[in-house]
């Protein structure tokens, strides 16, 4: 499962995490964040060894928006020992995720 | 083996669905699986589309579709198609999740996929104040100096749209005229937020972690300038998703998908094409339905005349 993950918690939720992590940016009202949310909890679920994925609602977060200049969603921040390494923007099929991500899931 | 695979989501692909499940073809239709709908999910108001003299949202008007076409029984995959064999008798389909299908018939709906500026770091910036989406990402901007690169009827909504949040919206216009309608032109020229910037194109993009600005080159006279930015919407038009299938259908010069005068026949019998991806000129919701229309129409008779032989 995702986790929800707040300007509070995420130090502790991403940038002190031992596995990379999949920081999803969004939102109610965006669209292409919604088709993409079930297979990011596929992605979750299958790669439960190797990344975690976390949520970050912008409307409720707008700091880390902000923090990370965050301006389109969706955007997947990949965060590994407490930097962004990697971003993907936009909405693309499971198959396009996973190979785009190929690094982080082995 | 199925009679017809549509393969598309927007007004061209729902139509033909509309059409070929009332004529009890019961079709496939294929509707991707992070963009089913297509161009007008992206959109706000829609207010050309007969039938509807309110008007009414891009999704809402999408969702009508999907339920006309549901009803008289399409079914309806949320994948992509990543390949196809479209040359034999048989038509081959097969998705991202590794299903194949096969039909007697095909009509080709994928429409057409937002034109890049083509400059370096425009992918690096995207989602750091280069978008393509204004109802996606223009929440983003409140109060910010922004711009909008484009010259038609979807650059003018993008550019209207953003004024609700930005505090300035630049329109950047490579000619001294547009190509939008004339409401949707007014409706910029009235609106206090708006300036334009004609004869104009997006040379380079400044900024590295986000977009700080742009550099401006006169299409007329290749002066350059520099404008701080802290947000650039593309709009800049379209190309015809044909990458599936531009080996066995034959395409025009500009890549259209080719096809036999009115109607929606490809090079291939049993490929038929319709919407976006066959039509450089109009582009409208409703003549993409319209020619969707032609599509199921055409493989109808064609799937009759099968049957004769």
């Amino acid at each position: 499962m995702p986790i929800d993950t707040t300007t509070q918690k995420f130090e502790a939720d991403v940038l002190k995490a031992d596995k990379p992590v999949v920081v999803d940016f969004w939102a109610e009202w965006c669209g292409p964040c919604r088709m993409i949310s079930p297979i990011l909890a596929e992605l979750a679920e299958e790669y439960r060894d190797k990344i975690t994925v976390a949520k970050v609602n912008v409307d409720q977060e707008p700091d880390l928006a902000m923090q990370f200049g965050v301006t389109g969603i969706p955007l997947l921040g990949v965060f590994q020992g407490g930097k962004m390494v990697k971003q993907l923007v936009g909405a693309r099929p499971k198959a396009a995720l996973v190979e785009e991500l190929a690094e982080f899931l082995k | 083996m199925r009679e017809v695979i549509i393969i598309g989501s927007g007004p061209a692909g729902y139509t033909a669905a509309i059409y070929a499940a009332r004529a009890q073809l019961n079709p496939l239709l294929i509707a991707s699986s992070v963009e089913p709908g297509g161009e007008l999910m992206k959109t706000t108001e829609v207010e050309n589309y007969p039938g509807f003299p309110e008007g009414l949202m891009g999704p809402d008007l999408m969702a009508n579709f999907q339920a006309q076409a549901e009803r008289f029984g399409t079914e309806i995959l949320f994948d992509d198609v990543v390949e196809v064999d479209l040359k034999g008798e048989t038509k081959v389909v097969k998705t991202g999740a590794g299903e194949t299908f096969e039909a007697k018939s095909v009509i080709i709906s994928t429409g057409a996929a937002y034109r890049e500026l083509g400059l370096p770091k425009e992918k690096e910036l995207s989602g750091h104040g280069v978008s393509w989406c204004a109802t996606c990402d223009g929440f983003f901007f409140r109060d910010k100096v922004i711009a909008v690169v484009g010259g038609g009827d979807s650059a003018m909504e993008e550019a209207n749209f953003l004024t609700k949040f930005a505090s300035k919206v630049y329109i950047i216009h490579r000619r001294d005229s547009l190509k939008a309608s004339k409401i949707m032109q007014q409706r910029s020229f009235d609106n206090p937020k708006i300036e334009f910037i004609w004869n104009s194109a997006v040379a380079e993009l400044k900024g590295d972690a986000k977009l700080e600005g742009v550099v401006l080159e006169d299409t007329q006279t290749g002066e350059k300038t520099d404008l701080a930015l802290e947000g650039l919407f593309i709009a800049i038009g379209n190309d015809p998703r044909v990458d599936l299938v531009e080996n066995q259908v034959e395409l025009t010069p500009d890549r259209f998908i080719k096809v036999d005068g009115r109607t929606s026949k490809t090079s291939l019998p049993g490929v038929f094409a319709s919407g976006d991806v066959i039509d450089p000129t109009y582009r409208q919701a409703i003549t993409a339905a319209g020619s969707g229309c032609v599509a199921a129409l055409d493989a109808e008779h064609y799937l009759s005349s099968l049957q004769g032989e």
